[in-house]
């Protein structure tokens, strides 16, 4: 029998807001436990939360962008249940009426999946054990950190689905400016829930729900591991139990978690201390309107105003910071190709060496627009402006300043050229010989000659021509 | 005259033009608040005074209060009368302590009160009952009986409290004194602990209904820090105190005047419905057909906030903790089931009952459908009325330990007050007479949304006419030598 796996996510994404969603703590991550917290995310007593106003616009910005429904009049709903982590023993969510509903997402190849619903809700905190001591500390930074949650229909049939979904997601709140998207500090994380069915069937297998998935590769992974196991219990004609799962990374396979007897009752109720979230037509229209270009408009508009390859446009565009700084370099002068291969080539090639994403990178467009500028000018050579790039590339160092103390200027002194000319001339006549005879190859090693004499600071195109000249 | 005797604007004139001096005040209230502790254990805690800062320029600048146990006190210990929170300091003030102290009160300690607000007696505290200073083998009322007793009994001049379904306005008609819940939203809940968000309101209980209305004049208007907090209206609350009944329509409901009334309430608050028609007000009877689901619809409503609001209280952060468990269910468990008394323990099991999945629609949903039902009705009485006026509660105080034994009971005598708390209204407690036992009886005044300038005027006009608010309980249980004099 051939079987068929029907996938649905919840994607839960961190909003790039300053402060938290009920209090005004900061949202900044990392930082000494428990430094970024105040009565109102410690959920003390007699505390109230106040609805951050920022959170509605990025969670409506999200939704429309997702091409979802607006709900005009939105509610908050307390999700209750007990755990160290959250300091209220509830969590603020939205159940009955959600930010956003209905929505799609085209992920390539004719294929679309549906979005079920866009809600705000807020985060937990952190529990961090100590074998050694035997102790469970909590840190409440995260507290009240907001999020929007994404879930979507069970649209998906295979893991590249997943991932193409993700990515444009990934892609499309970035350049919102909804979130940073980084996975490796949990401001995007994913739940699974996977269910197989036999090829053909209209009806909806037993599902699990997988958690932990840290990475758009552990998420591949799991899906695949998931569909598999499912697979084989049921062609052992044994039965799939629903249940929550979790992926474990090094062992490369899913746990049973809990299964759905013990589901928890989250007594969700409307939350008697936020008045429900009113959106105006005309507020809804502003942040239409304040919608900002997308990756896929700016694919577009690359190749056709800027000639781009279509390689090129797609590389650029994956990242809005990369896109953004292209832009720039663009605005300041730089021929748009050549802005193109220094970012596709030296930035990309930088941020990996140092393991940076590109929105981190200290280097600015100014200081490469100087650098491609001073090569298109001939007072750089190409190789010389590689070394000065990587040179100033993490502090976005002076490139005048550095060309000048490193005495990098290329030599475009024409007198200086062909006394180099005549010195290699003079040292290899074997080579002229060979020159002489046809031996093309030998008009090459003369040239690295001349260049090393010059200590790579000529331009190849002058070496060229004097060398060319002089052998007549 | 003693000086306890006088109300909390009597004395903020006196401390204004230097004929009490404030320390003179304050020994005053301490003397009271000595033989209070012994007889009636109002207090929770007693501080020395918390003086603010500035001297404020309320007419109650330098006036002694006190706060009810469940409103946060920055470094002064807030219980909520719970053994759960029997060591939990707060690091800030209620936004109404802070306006409070700008305006130059001076706060004398932490009230007595039913365990989170939950209860009509005060006996569900977990540090003892609170005794009714008029007839110390009776109860003060609840749940803020200890700032009722406080009151009355002379050791505050006035207090702030808190009333979910009554529980401003009943004690402080079990205790001869003037009670106001204001409209929902008019009073920062910030700092309150909650019991049931959507119900819960701060409110001051006082001597009169112009002291009253001089301490919401501190505490009302807009909180930044309170979603449901309402702007400040433009004219101040005690400045509108004109007397002026003329003209005004009283409705009073039938259906509160009806079965389960006692005689000597019922005769005391029409008597009081006679003086307002003297003053000019245009008193008849109506029908208010929802008074059967108010009782239901609120304890449900009530039980559901509750159970949700009280989770917090595990253990884990603060306030008390189990002293053994095996494991986080364990701590959870035990935590819960040793540091919450039964009364509390009763209504989160109802509340995380009605919320249940499968119940939720039954009752939850139900009783706010209820809760719209009630809140129209009311719509539809004040577009003929200004005023309703009602008993407050059907019998005067009962003996300490009477209610407990039947909580069932217990919860319909609050028939009167919760329905004000279900649509959100303004409502007054005014003392109207007393029993043949010579227990105080109280009249309650309930106003249209932010008609609480309305409510407060017809109580003022009520006190120009009668002195039941300026009765005293007994000296009998008063040593002399605590009575404080000038």
């Amino acid at each position: 029998m051939t079987w068929e796996t029907v996938i649905g996510l919840e994607t839960h994404v961190e909003l790039a807001t300053k402060t938290k969603i009920f209090c005004s703590c900061t949202t900044e991550f990392g930082g000494a436990p428990n430094t970024h917290c105040c009565p109102v995310c410690m959920g003390m007593p007699g505390t109230l939360p106040v609805l951050n106003q920022k959170v509605v616009e990025l969670a409506v910005t999200a939704g429309l962008a997702l091409n979802c429904a607006i709900t005009p009049h939105s509610r908050f709903d307390r999700k209750n249940y007990f755990y160290p982590d959250l300091p209220k023993a509830y969590q603020i969510s939205q159940l009955y009426l959600p930010i956003a509903r209905n929505g799609r997402v085209d992920i390539g190849e004719g294929k679309t999946i549906r979005i079920h619903e866009l809600h705000m809700e807020e985060d937990a905190g952190k529990l961090v054990h100590d074998p050694w001591l035997d102790q469970t500390l909590a840190d409440y930074n995260r507290c009240g950190v907001p999020l929007i949650e994404i879930v979507t229909e069970p649209d998906f049939r295979c893991a590249e689905e997943v991932i193409a979904y993700l990515e444009k997601l990934k892609e499309t709140l970035q350049y919102l400016g909804v979130s940073d998207c980084k996975m490796q500090e949990g401001s995007l994380r994913c739940d699974v829930n996977l269910s197989v069915r036999p090829a053909g069937s209209a009806q909806l297998g037993v599902r699990t729900e997988m958690k932990n998935l840290n990475s758009f590769k552990a998420i591949s992974r799991a899906i695949v591991y998931e569909a598999r196991r499912q697979i084989e219990l049921l062609e052992e004609g044994k039965p799939v139990v629903q249940q929550t799962r979790r992926w474990d990374e090094n062992k490369d396979a899913t746990y049973a978690m809990r299964s759905k007897e013990n589901a928890q009752d989250y007594r969700y109720f409307p939350d008697p201390d936020l008045p429900p979230v009113e959106l105006s037509g005309a507020y809804l229209d502003r942040l239409r309107a304040a919608l900002p270009e997308l990756a896929e408009a700016k694919r577009v508009r690359y190749q056709t105003q800027w000639g781009l390859p279509a390689y090129d446009a797609k590389m650029i565009t994956s990242q809005k910071p990369l896109a953004d700084f292209f832009e720039a370099l663009v605005s300041l002068g730089t021929k748009p190709k050549q802005g193109a291969n220094w970012i596709m080539g030296q930035v990309l090639g930088q941020l990996s060496a140092h393991g940076l994403e590109a929105g981190d990178m200290a280097l600015t467009p100014p200081t490469l627009a100087r650098l491609i500028a001073l090569v298109e000018a001939g007072k750089l050579n190409r190789n010389t402006a590689v070394k000065v790039f990587e040179a100033v590339f993490e502090t976005d160092g002076d490139v005048d300043a550095y060309v000048a103390a490193h005495g990098l200027e290329q030599v475009s002194d024409a007198g200086l050229v062909a006394e180099a000319v005549e010195q290699v001339l003079a040292a290899n006549e074997k080579s002229v010989a060979d020159y002489k005879a046809g031996k093309e190859k030998a008009f090459g090693f003369l040239v690295g000659q001349v260049m090393r004499r010059l200590k790579g600071q000529a331009s190849p195109a002058m070496v060229n021509q004097v060398l060319r000249d002089r052998l007549g | 005259m003693e000086l306890w005797k006088l109300t909390a604007l009597e004395l903020g004139e006196a401390l204004g033009s230097g004929s009490v001096t404030r320390a003179a005040a304050v020994q005053a209230a301490q003397a009271r608040i000595a033989w209070i502790q012994r007889s009636c254990n109002a207090f929770l805690t007693v501080t020395d005074p918390q003086t603010p800062q500035k001297a404020g320029d309320s007419p109650l600048a330098g006036v002694p209060m006190a706060y009810k146990d469940n409103i946060c006190t920055k470094g002064v210990r807030t219980t909520c009368a719970s053994r759960i929170l029997e060591n939990f300091i707060p690091c800030y003030d209620a936004t109404v302590v802070e306006r409070l102290a700008a305006a130059g009160a001076v706060s004398l300690g932490k009230l007595n009160m039913d365990e989170f607000a939950m209860g009509s007696t005060s006996e569900t505290s977990c540090f003892g009952p609170v005794r009714n200073p008029w007839d110390l083998t009776r109860v003060a009322g609840g749940s803020s009986g200890g700032a009722a007793a406080a009151v009355a009994a002379g050791g505050v001049w006035y207090a702030v409290g808190s009333d979910t379904g009554g529980s401003i306005r009943q004690p402080a008609a079990y205790c001869g004194v003037t009670g106001m819940k204001p409209t929902y939203g008019t009073v920062s809940r910030y700092g309150l602990v909650a019991y049931a968000s959507s119900l819960d309101q701060i409110g001051p209980i006082a001597r009169s209904a112009a002291d009253c209305a001089a301490v919401l004049d501190v505490m009302i208007g807009r909180d930044a820090r309170d979603s449901t907090s309402l702007d400040r209206p433009a004219d101040g609350l005690l400045a509108g105190l004109t007397g002026e009944l003329r003209g005004k329509r009283i409705g009073l409901p039938a259906d509160c005047f009806g079965d389960g009334l006692d005689r000597p309430v019922a005769s005391a608050v029409l008597a009081a419905a006679d003086v307002l028609r003297a003053r000019g007000a245009e008193v008849e009877e109506f029908h208010l057909p929802v008074m059967k689901y108010v009782v239901p619809a609120y304890y449900i409503i009530a039980c559901a906030e509750a159970s949700s609001n009280l989770s917090r209280f595990d253990g884990v952060k603060y306030g008390w903790r189990a002293e053994s468990y095996g494991d986080l269910g364990e701590l959870y468990t035990s935590t819960r089931t040793q540091g919450f008394g039964t009364e509390v323990k009763r209504r989160i099991l109802l509340g995380t009952f009605v919320l249940s999945s499968g119940y939720y629609d039954a009752y939850y949903k139900k009783a706010l459908q209820a809760k719209a039902v009630i809140k129209a009705a009311f719509d539809r009485a004040f577009a003929r009325y200004d005023l309703l006026l009602t008993p407050v509660t059907p019998s005067t105080a009962p003996r300490l330990g009477e209610s407990l034994s039947d909580p069932l009971k217990m919860y319909l005598s609050d028939i009167y007050t919760v329905s004000v708390n279900l649509a959100g209204l303004p409502a007054l407690s005014m003392p109207c007479g007393f029993d043949p036992q010579g227990l105080p009886i109280g009249a309650q005044l309930i106003g249209p949304p932010l008609g609480d300038g309305e409510v407060l005027n017809a109580a003022h006009a009520f006190q120009l006419e009668t002195d039941w608010h300026r009765r005293h309980p007994g000296g009998q249980y008063a040593p002399a030598a605590a009575e404080g004099g000038i």
